[in-house]
This record gives C-alpha cells, structure tokens and sequence, in this order.
C-alpha cells in the first residue's frame, strides 16, 4: 500500500486537509503530492494558507480533518526521525534571543542528539559528538556565514538572518526542507546564495518545498508549483502554473474569496486532479 | 522501608549541616560586622534557604522573561495560596497541595483562552484572582493573620528544618531537570516551531516548565512569600538579559544575581529589623537598575554618552 509501489515516490501527500485559526477555515479539502527529490513552490496570496500548511507540516497546528503522509508513513515519524527540516519566516524568531550564530545553527541538530548516548547528552553541545560541530560548520560554510559564528543573531542583517536559518535547517542533514518565504526581504548577494544553495541541495536528492512571492525565480528554478487560496487553485510545472492568466486566476480567487467568504462553493468540486 | 527513610532522612541532614558549615567557612571570611548577625542556627538555617531560593528563582527568571511568562509567573504563585491552605488544611506537605491548584489554574486558563473569546491576559487576571480570593476565604477560616502573611510575605528569620528540607529537595529537582532538559527547554523557548518541527512534544515541555515554575514557587514560599516571589522570577533574568547575549551566560548571571540579592537583601533585613522578602527583592531591583544604567551594550549612561560623543 505505500513505498514500494513503482511510480514517483510522494515525499509528502496530503489528503483531505481542512485547518482552522480560532473557528475560521483557512484550508479546506487539501489534497496535495510533493515530489520525492524535486524542487516545489506554493505560490498563493497573503492570507491563502500557505503558512497555516506548513504549520500542519511541522506539527506545531493540528488539522481539523485529513491525513499528511511523508514517503508512505505518518508524517509525525520523520519529524521525530529529525528528517523534516523548516526554516521559518523571520518576523517569527526573537532575534533578541541571548544566543550566537553558531548556537542557533546547532539548534538544528537537537533532534539527531536524541540518538546519541545519555552521557554525551549531558554535555555542552561542542563536546558532542563531532558529526554535530561538522553538520554546523558545513552548514555556515554553504551559507557563507561562518566567520561570524560567534556574533550574537541580533546584531545580523536581514540577509544574514535569513542565511542562519537557512543553514540551522540545512545543518539537519533532513530530506525534506520545508522553507517559509526563504527570499522574503533579503538583498540580492543573500537571494543568489539562497537559491544556489537549494538548487545544490535539489541536485542532492533533497525534496525542497518553499513558500514564494517570487515569480522570476520560481519560473527559473523550481520544477513544480502548486497555487493555493484556501483551496488547491492548480498543480504542474512553472511554465503552465505561472502563466499570466494562472496568476491572473488566482488574484481574483482572493478577491471573490472576500466577497463571498463563508458562503463557499461545494470543496470537493475544487478538489485538484493528481496523477 | 522504615530505615530507608531514616537512612535519606539523616543523609540529607548531613548534607544541609555540610552546605551550612561550606557556607560558613565563606561568611566568617567577611568582616566580623558582617559576619556576626550569622553566628545564630535560626540565621545559618535562613542563609542557606536564601541561596537555594535566590539560585532556582535566577534559574527559572531567564526562561520567565524570554518566554514573555512574567504575567504567568505571577498567575501561578497566586494559584498556589488555596493549595498550601487546602494542604495546611489536611496535613499534606504544601507542595503537593500547591502543584495542584496552581497546575489546575494554568490548565484553565489554556482552556478559557482556546474556547472562548476571552484573550490571555483577561484569561489570567480572572483565573488566578478567583484562585487567590478561595485560598484567602479558606485561610482566614482557618488559621491566624500573622500565618497568612508569612505565606503572603514570607518569614525566612522563622525557616523551620522541614522547610529548610524542602526547599533543599525542590532545588535540587529543579537544577537537574533544567540540566537535563537543557537543550529542549532552550529550543522551546527560543523557537517553539522548530521543536515541534524537530519532534519535540512541545506539550510535554509547556507542562515541565509550568511543574518546575510551580515547583519554584512552593520552594520559595517561606522566604520571600507568594507575593514577592514574582519579582525573583523575573527581575534576576531580565537583569541578565541586559547583560550579555549568551543564554549560559545570562543563566550564569541570573543565578548570581538571584543569589547575591537574597543573602544581601537577608542581612539587610536583619541589620535593618525590616521584612526580609522586602529587603531581597528591593536588592535585586537595585541590580536591575545598576544594570540598566551601566551595562556595557544596553546601558543607558554609556549610550548617551556615545551619543554625545558621536554629536
């Protein structure tokens, strides 16, 4: 019934989705398939769910109704397995947060200390085991931060902000990367570096799955987009997702969205086809 | 099981007269002006209880302030009064009384705020002034006004040995789950999403946090009182936080500062003849202020002056 069947594997499938904030739906009948091994953009506008999905993904929101799977098993086990890393929005850390660069990349690596003997645990995390430190080093290197491991997270740029949250989920070593508008508000040198960043991990065998405002580079870079307003409004690749009358679609969604608001269409009509 | 009691029971007696004679050998250090007002048991009883309460509240203030938890604080240590009544009431140890209705109150105020309108801050006002108002009506049914108060304001001049023994055994708890928890504990302060995301069960460190906060409190009962005990959970912490931007750092500070202001504020209070809970949290306050003043990144005085110096 899940992995070893033969057609593309589904890094993550979600079916039947509904999520709520208080009492007002902000997803409803999801059913989605993240590619195994490729790059997706879910591209929707401001207040379409896409952050709400994610915040089901990680596990930090419960789904009022629906299942989310990760390679055929309950997505929960692969969190717990350290293998789904995120890389959440800026406005979402307290970069007054008393710790360095190098603390907060080595955040990443909490979840794979779980596996390793009580007394090591015990210990601060640079006597860990090396694989750790090597994980971190590696990570700040990809994201060119390493010479300013021990500067305080609050005294960085906002380019340097978004490049240490990226490098505490690439120091993960995860399969999935599930990325927040990773190129939010960042100068072009850091956006460059993102992206080359996950195109590497891409090539890797990485599932990325990022949120994304950015249309020129999605079509340059990703392999597959999924539009989103509160209902799944297209699945396929960037030339037919981002085409000027998708998004044109899309935009007027959220206008009749407002419009119309609780008094929805029947969901199940709005349910996408997947192959 | 019997002698195994008496086996702990004389065991950490001995630990407690070795802490005493460990924290004498430094007060006889002092000058002798200092060092005198210590030569009583009642006072070494009282220093000791100090330094544990000042380090667990120090302890817990950091993660009180980077949480935003100050308000909860002060919602959880009023909670605790018709517990400790309850238990007075029943001849429980006050802990177990207090950890019940201060847990039941913080689960309430989750529950008030998830199903209703009602926000956070309204949630928390009416919870813990209802819970506090119960453990007034039952104590003055029960016992003196001069026992309410010493609950309210704490009497650490009047620590017995039993209280002494439970503060000692709550310390302890206190310090190892935080050094075992280390690592989840600082995620979850700092980043709430990624442990969840990391498969951390968030719940469970929502809950310990709360236990240990509650844990605190009871532990600092006697000495600075259900009042005052807010004040060494939040003002050692954000003291520390003005200090440095490193979270071992600033646990380190935050001890120090919690400690140094119960014994200080102790002997003042002895000096003085005034209310030691007072005393205590009118020290710590005066390191905050020094600390807001002069710290070397956020201090006002330096800032002005590179201001002056820019202009």
């Amino acid at each position: 019934m899940n992995t070893d069947m033969s057609h593309p594997v589904a890094a993550i499938e979600v079916q039947g989705l509904y999520a709520a904030y208080q009492r007002q739906i902000v997803l409803e009948n999801i059913h989605l398939t993240f590619p195994a091994g490729k790059w997706t953009a879910i591209v929707g506008p401001n207040g379409a769910g896409k952050s709400t999905l994610f915040h089901v993904l990680t596990g930090s929101m419960k789904a009022l109704q629906g299942s989310v799977n990760a390679f055929g098993e309950p997505i929960v086990k692969h969190r717990r397995a350290g293998q789904i890393a995120y890389m959440a929005q800026r406005e979402a850390i307290e970069w007054d947060f008393p710790v360095s660069v190098w603390d907060t990349v080595m955040g990443g690596r909490y979840g794979h200390m779980r596996d390793d003997v009580l007394w090591r645990r015990l210990l601060p995390a640079r006597w860990h085991h090396a694989r750790h430190t090597e994980a971190v080093e590696k990570a700040l290197i990809a994201v060119d931060m390493l010479v300013h491991a021990e500067r305080p997270i609050g005294a960085l740029s906002g380019g340097q902000k978004k490049r240490v949250l990226l490098a505490r989920a690439l120091a993960q070593q995860a399969s999935i990367l599930l990325l927040d508008e990773p190129l939010a508000g960042v100068d072009p040198p850091s956006e460059k570096l993102i992206l080359a960043v996950l195109r590497r991990e891409r090539e890797a065998g990485k599932t990325v799955i990022m949120v994304t405002h950015d249309m020129p580079g999605a079509r340059r870079y990703v392999d597959h987009v999924v539009l989103i307003n509160r209902f799944v409004r297209g699945t396929g690749t960037p030339e037919d997702m981002l085409s000027e009358t998708k998004l044109a679609e899309l935009a007027v969604s959220s206008i009749e969205q407002t419009t119309t608001d609780r008094q929805t269409v029947p969901a199940a009509s709005f349910s996408p086809e997947q192959g | 099981m019997v002698d195994s009691m008496l086996i702990i029971e004389s065991f950490s007696d001995a630990l407690i007269s070795g802490l005493i004679a460990a924290l004498m050998t430094v007060v006889n250090l002092l000058p002798s002006s200092v060092s005198e007002a210590f030569q009583y048991a009642f006072m070494q009883r009282a220093l000791l209880t100090s330094v544990l309460v000042g380090a667990i509240c120090g302890m817990l203030s950091c993660y009180v302030v980077l949480k935003r938890w100050s308000l909860l604080g002060d919602a959880i240590s009023h909670a605790v009064l018709p517990g400790v009544a309850i238990a007075y009431l029943l001849g429980w140890p006050f802990f177990v009384g207090a950890f019940i209705t201060g847990a039941l109150t913080s689960v309430g105020i989750g529950a008030i705020e998830r199903n209703t309108r009602i926000k956070s801050d309204a949630a928390m006002g009416l919870m813990f002034t209802a819970s506090f108002a119960l453990g007034v009506v039952i104590i003055s049914k029960l016992a003196s006004s001069t026992h309410l108060m010493h609950i309210l304001f704490g009497n650490v001049l009047g620590v017995r040995h039993s209280a002494l023994m439970l503060t000692f055994v709550a310390s302890i708890i206190a310090i190892l789950a935080v050094w075992l928890a280390y690592r989840p504990l600082l995620l979850y302060a700092f980043d709430p999403q990624q442990a969840q995301a990391l498969g951390f069960n968030t719940q469970v460190i929502h809950y310990g946090l709360i236990l240990l906060l509650t844990l605190t409190i009871v532990a600092s009962l006697e000495t600075v009182g259900i009042i005052l005990v807010v004040a060494m959970l939040i003002t050692p912490g954000a003291t520390a936080h003005l200090l440095t931007d490193r979270f071992k750092t600033m646990l380190l500070i935050s001890v120090s500062i919690g400690i140094c202001s119960a014994v200080i504020g102790l002997w003042l209070s002895v000096v003085f003849n005034v209310a030691s809970g007072g005393a205590i949290v009118l020290v710590a306050f005066g390191f905050f202020i020094m600390a807001l003043l002069f710290s070397p990144k956020q201090g006002l005085v330096l800032q002005q002056w590179r201001r002056r110096k820019m202009g």
